[in-house]
């Protein structure tokens, strides 16, 4: 170990660490919010009472089988190998040529999305049955029972897991280097080969790619903290007042 | 007198299990109707099959003349016009006592939250809840659950109220602070349709008896008939049972 080294490289190269790191945290957020919203979407679809009538229920079934193969073939495959047949495949069969920051966060989208739909449908199917027959009840459809009674109730259940797929993401993101988006473990390369110094650099990284996903854990737990909400209640000894 | 539901020849399988034969019987407004009878006798089938949570399989439910099983009826203006006390309370977890009350009143009638929350908070101090408004319901007892749950329902104005034995999930010395609640109800005219084990309390609010057994009314009449003059065995039988 060359602690010169490590001094030389940060005082050399911190901007383009920085950059990196800076990019990496930018992909896997945006991935992770995305992916969040695909999972809802296609959780509410998929827990979607079967309609009665021929063509909906034909077009929910269709649907849903849709969702199911998304949800296999993203889940069954590495994100090293999508992002290459996404990339190249875009530009070869379909002579679009994706600007590599916008293919980056297609994919990592569409993976964590496939990740989270199954989160969020196991989330669904936990959520205790007469909420659902209390919401229909008073009159409810299944949107505005998902949205005001169900999701609120899986989103804050499914906080830990959702944590655990962002922090997931700021280490996998490495893998696009291979498509060169400029995320941190590129940068890192990249500062290694002008230097071949290779220890270093990526002690670096290693570094930074702890502090990054241990401050996300950390706001994380904060948050699900806040909507826990106090412990107790405040009781009104005024209530006609309000 | 004004009939607000009529259940017409109702039945419901599940499966190949006939769990309702061929139901027939009114509620008029304004009347207070306690359904007994054994367990598994569909008491709770009958009040779900009447809220739409289950699809019945034959016949019909007349909601002031109309046939709410036809095709075009729209099933949510419908349910709005029906309160459902569960046993399990089903208090909206994520809400708090007060947007429990108001949170159906705002998406489904298209209440102000102004207009919602003092409508709710009218009937929250009808159930003696209005102090624990910001409470989350895990932070209540189940007696004081179950009196949100009425003012909940309450606070869509139905035209009547189902109750599925509102009570039996309740430890014994909790049972009272809802009974008396429901008493006062009955007293404001409120049309009330109860599925119940508390006979005591049936025999004392109740305008009608209906005693199911095995999927079929088998007696239906003022209380004074049911407790006093039962005409069938099985309805002699099954108060041998409970009131002994
Ligand atoms: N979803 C369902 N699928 C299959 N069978 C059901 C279903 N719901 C109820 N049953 C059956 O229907 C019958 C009547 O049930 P129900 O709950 O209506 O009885 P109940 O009179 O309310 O009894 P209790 O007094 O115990 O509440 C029972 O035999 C029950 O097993
Ligand atoms: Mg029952």
């Amino acid at each position: 170990m060359n602690f010169e080294w490590i001094v030389k490289v940060i005082t050399n190269y911190w901007p383009m660490f920085l950059r990196g790191a800076g990019m990496t945290l930018f992909i896997s957020l945006l991935g992770t919010i995305f992916g969040f919203i695909i999972g809802l979407i296609s959780g509410v679809i998929r827990s979607m009472p079967m309609p009665e009538s021929g063509i909906k229920k034909a077009i929910l079934k269709f649907v849903n089988i849709i969702l199911s193969i998304y949800v296999e073939v993203f889940r069954g495959t590495p994100m090293i190998v999508q992002a290459m047949v996404i990339y190249y495949g875009s530009a070869q069969v379909l002579n679009i040529n994706m600007n590599r920051l916008a293919a980056a966060l297609l994919i990592v989208s569409i993976n964590t999305g496939a990740y989270m739909a199954e989160i969020v449908r196991g989330g669904i199917v936990s959520i205790d049955k007469g909420q659902f027959e209390a919401a229909y009840a008073v009159g409810m459809n299944h949107i505005q029972t998902m949205t005001n009674v169900v999701l609120p109730q899986v989103i804050r259940n499914i906080l830990p897991a959702t944590g655990n797929e962002f922090v997931i993401n700021i280490k996998d993101t490495s893998v696009l280097n291979v498509i060169s988006v400029t995320e941190l473990y590129f940068q890192t390369k990249t500062v290694a080969g002008n230097n071949f110094r290779f220890f270093e650099p990526f002690f670096v990284a290693c570094v930074l790619y702890f502090i990054m996903t241990f401050t996300v854990t950390r706001i994380l737990r904060f948050v699900e903290r806040k909507l826990d909400g106090p412990e107790n209640f405040t009781m009104i000894y005024n209530p006609m007042q309000i | 007198m004004e009939r607000v539901l009529e259940i017409v020849h109702l039945k419901k399988s599940f499966g190949t299990h006939e769990v309702l034969k061929d139901i027939n019987f009114n509620v008029n407004k304004g009347e207070v109707v306690c359904i007994i009878g054994p367990s598994g006798s569909g008491k709770s089938t009958l009040l779900r099959c009447i809220n739409l949570l289950e699809k019945p399989s034959g016949g019909k439910i007349l909601y002031k003349g109309k046939n709410i099983l036809e095709e075009n009826h729209d099933i949510y203006a419908y349910r709005t016009k029906l309160g459902m006390v569960f046993q399990q309370f089903n208090l909206f977890n994520n809400h708090n006592v007060l947007s429990n009350c108001t949170v159906g009143q705002i998406k489904v009638l298209k209440r102000s939250k102004k207009e919602a929350e003092e409508v709710a908070m009218k009937y929250l101090r009808v159930v003696g809840m209005e102090q624990y408004i910001n409470a989350k319901p895990k932070q209540l007892s189940g007696g004081q659950k179950q009196r949100v749950a009425i003012a909940r329902a309450l606070s869509m104005e139905p035209d009547v109220m189902l109750f599925d034995e509102p009570t039996s999930a309740l430890d014994p010395e909790l049972v009272d602070e809802v009974l008396r609640v429901m008493k006062k109800l009955a007293q404001t005219g409120l049309t009330m349709l109860i599925v119940t084990h508390e006979m005591e309390f049936a025999k004392e609010v109740a305008d009608r008896i209906v005693f199911m057994d095995k999927g079929i009314i088998e007696e239906e009449g003022s209380p004074e008939e049911i407790f006093n003059n039962p005409k069938k065995e099985r309805t002699r039988d099954f108060l041998r049972r409970t009131l002994k």
